[in-house]
């Protein structure tokens, strides 16, 4: 298994430009899809935190349990949808970055929204008595105590790139793995196990591993750095 | 908000359009893709016309079906009778042959059904039955596996009554069930192409070969812009005309694995 | 624009949780005097505020406003201070933002009230780092940037030591000093005669007495409240 190991990782040095490109490509979709989920969830989830309607209990379950949305169902569901054959086909998305963007958008909304809905919802309790009285209900004060609670919400969208950058089911059906354009990490480490490659894989697993952890600690320092500044 | 998400669907759909530099979308299998014969052939075709080719390389099932969503403007497969199925139901213009490579059957080396070094394949696969040695399937609808289940039948076994623990229905692709034999020390039907690009063989190697009935027969076809009309009929045609030309054919016998030539090029005329 | 005073509050009733507690209370609350609500543990004093201030809504009854646009013109200050995580100062003029006050004020205002307070020392340090007492001064600060009509207190300094208390008790007399009515609740009775001009005593969920504070002290005219400053002042 070491030895697996380290002529993966042997292999993973001289794969240059392409491998570069690999993740690149693998960093701009996940990156995106989080930017996106987190600009549609962070809000989506404070608005049911704080909102009061019928059947908001049966809402709160259904948005906890798409978490745990398969990618190779989301997958299917967005092919169908772009295919040409589908509603969508005239866009021309189909086995795109953009089809993947959207695929991965699609699974990892559900997890920021539900967890930030979970934190604004902890975090009202404290808040709304003074917030109403001051006059901000409704949408004002969901989004002052998003925005008054930011810093815990960064695990919420720590746990959607870890969900986006992990899953190969989604972008293989929408992307298509194909060479050059829609390829990307988890895909790579797919093909290379099924063409029997196995030290290269588990390299490549490694690096992936490795970015994961890195942007991980990034994040964690500038939250730090920030908080710091406001406490 | 709703500004907000206007915008990005806008630029996603800007991007999207401007990344048609003139391509076109080839549906093809994974072992064809496996085998690494498209990057040896497609860059020659691109030089040559400006086109590049994207392949999507799926199960032969999930490919034609690609072909009749529309979502492929070529597809490029292996299975004769499925894909005179195609043209007939209209979503293929017409059918090429384009070459032949041929399966071999893997199995361990200590060949528990003694079929090693045989040329027989019917005979193999009897005895294989016989000793319920383990054997893995693809099962997943492709080329190869309907071409494994062609050779049951000739061996005149009906292999959904016959099958037992012994036959492993994966429901995957070459490569995977490749893993799983090898995994399992068991027989398994497997094109040429990609066994020699096969890293992970265990006690696997080559039982059975050269059998007539074990030759694998590439078509491709242009999806019929009729039933979709925004395929990109001519650069399709392009590529189609290409690969069946005396140059393509060429470019296809000349790729070669470890000194060994995989795809023989038969186009008629 | 016109008062929004004097508020009446109409057989107001509230019940959660099949209990009733407060029963058809019906009052009518003046600007100029400073009123305090006394009661024991459980007599509904902070339900019937949240009802008057519109945190609440009555079951039944209701209650009213004289003028336009109350819901501007009110400031309530609770137990325990909530604030943003932000500077003291961003805190109140994150107050003013609400109440739609345009932006070139907000800046003088909030500076005016972060002063009159004595909090213009440690403005910019975030908020929640203050001490309690030194919170409370800058939830009234809050409110004193909104110059309302009328200003809720919950027991205000029921958390804090004597020296913190005082503090507040000064700032309070400056709201009535500028002449925004004052109704507060409080444990203390001490605190009651020092702030108040008016007594209203609430014994489970009614209104027991209601009598100008000469009068409530030393000798409160109803049985209930008579037995609740004995309570509190077991040698009286």
């Amino acid at each position: 298994m070491l030895d697996a190991v380290l002529s993966g990782l042997r292999l993973v040095a001289t794969l240059d430009l392409r491998l570069w490109e690999i993740v690149g490509l693998s960093l701009a979709v996940s990156l995106s899809a989080v930017a996106l989920a987190t600009l549609l969830g962070l809000p989506l989830g404070a608005a049911i935190a704080v909102a009061r309607f019928p059947g908001r209990q049966a809402v709160i379950v259904v948005l906890n349990a798409l978490m745990g949305l398969p990618p190779v169902v989301v997958g299917l569901f967005i092919y169908l949808l772009l295919s040409r054959a589908g509603p969508l086909g005239e866009l021309g998305l189909l086995f795109t970055p953009q089809a993947m963007v959207i695929a991965q958008t699609v699974l990892v909304l559900p997890i920021i929204a539900a967890l930030a809905r979970q934190s604004v919802e902890d975090a009202w309790r404290e808040y709304e008595e003074q917030l109403r009285s001051l006059g901000a209900d409704g949408w004002g004060g969901a989004l002052t105590v998003l925005w008054d609670i930011r810093f815990s919400l960064l695990t919420a969208v720590l746990a959607g790139l870890g969900r986006a950058s992990a899953e190969v089911g989604a972008v293989m059906i929408v992307g298509g793995n194909i060479d050059g354009v829609t390829r990307v990490m988890t895909t790579t480490i797919a093909l290379e196990t099924s063409k029997g490659d196995l030290p290269l894989a588990l390299g490549l697993g490694i690096v992936l591993i490795a970015i994961v952890l890195a942007l991980n600690a990034a994040a964690h320092m500038i939250k730090e750095a920030a908080q710091q500044r406001v406490r | 908000m709703g500004m907000i998400l206007r915008v990005l669907l806008a630029s996603l759909v800007c991007a999207s359009a401007q990344a048609q530099t003139r391509f076109i979308t080839v549906a093809s299998t994974t072992s064809t893709e496996q085998s690494g014969l498209f990057k040896h052939l497609l860059p020659m075709f691109e030089q040559k016309t400006g086109i590049q080719v994207r392949v999507v390389a799926l199960g032969t099932g999930q490919a034609l079906d690609m072909g009749k969503r529309g979502d492929a403007d070529v597809v490029f497969v292996h299975a004769k009778a499925l894909e005179e199925k195609f043209v007939a139901e209209g979503f293929g213009v017409k059918r090429f042959e384009v070459m032949y490579n041929d399966f071999v059957l893997v199995g361990p080396r200590s060949d528990p059904a003694k079929v090693g070094g045989s040329k027989d394949i019917v005979a193999a696969l009897q005895r294989i039955k016989a000793a319920q040695a383990s054997f893995a399937s693809r099962g997943d609808k492709s080329g190869t596996h309907f071409a494994e289940l062609q050779l049951w039948k000739m061996a005149g076994i009906d292999i959904d009554k016959a099958k037992g623990p012994w036959y492993r229905d994966t429901g995957s692709g070459m490569g995977p069930t490749l893993n799983t034999a090898a995994g399992m020390n068991a027989y398994a039907l497997a094109d040429r192409g990609t066994w020699l690009s096969f890293k992970n063989r265990g006690e696997l190697v080559i039982s059975v070969e050269g059998d007539q009935r074990l030759f694998n027969q590439y078509g491709v076809i242009l999806v019929n812009s009729a039933k979709h009309p925004h395929v990109k009929k001519d650069m399709g045609q392009a590529f189609v005309d290409w690969i069946v030309s005396p140059e393509g054919q060429a470019a296809i016998a000349a790729y070669k694995i470890g000194g060994e030539q995989l795809f023989f090029p038969n186009a008629k005329g | 624009m016109s008062a929004i005073l004097p508020l009446r509050v109409e057989e107001v009733s509230f019940s959660a949780g099949g209990r009733a507690i407060i029963e058809r209370v019906s009052l009518e609350l003046e600007a100029g005097l400073s009123t305090i609500i006394l009661g024991a543990n459980g007599a509904g004093k902070s339900v019937l505020m949240r009802l008057m201030h519109g945190l609440l809504q009555p079951t039944s009854g209701r209650v009213a406003w004289s003028g336009e646009g109350a819901r501007r013109r009110q400031a309530m200050v609770f137990q325990r201070p909530v604030m943003l995580r932000r500077s003291a100062y961003a805190n109140v003029v994150y107050a003013l933002e609400v109440a739609g006050v345009p932006a070139a004020e907000r800046k003088r205002l909030a500076t005016a009230a972060l002063e009159e307070v004595g909090l213009r020392q440690v403005a910019q340090r975030p908020a929640r780092v203050l001490s309690g007492g030194e919170q409370q001064r800058l939830a009234l600060a809050r409110a004193w940037a909104l110059h309302p009509e009328i200003l809720f207190l919950d027991e205000p300094t029921a958390n804090l030591d004597p020296g913190a208390t005082r503090e507040i008790e000064t700032i309070i007399k400056a709201f009535d000093a500028a002449g925004t009515k004052i109704v507060m609740s409080t444990h203390s009775l001490g605190q009651a005669r020092r702030l108040g001009d008016e007594v209203i005593f609430l014994h489970q969920g009614r209104v027991a007495e209601r009598s100008p504070i000469g009068r409530f002290f030393p000798q409160p005219a109803s049985p209930e409240a008579a037995a609740f400053v004995k309570g509190e002042l077991p040698w009286a």
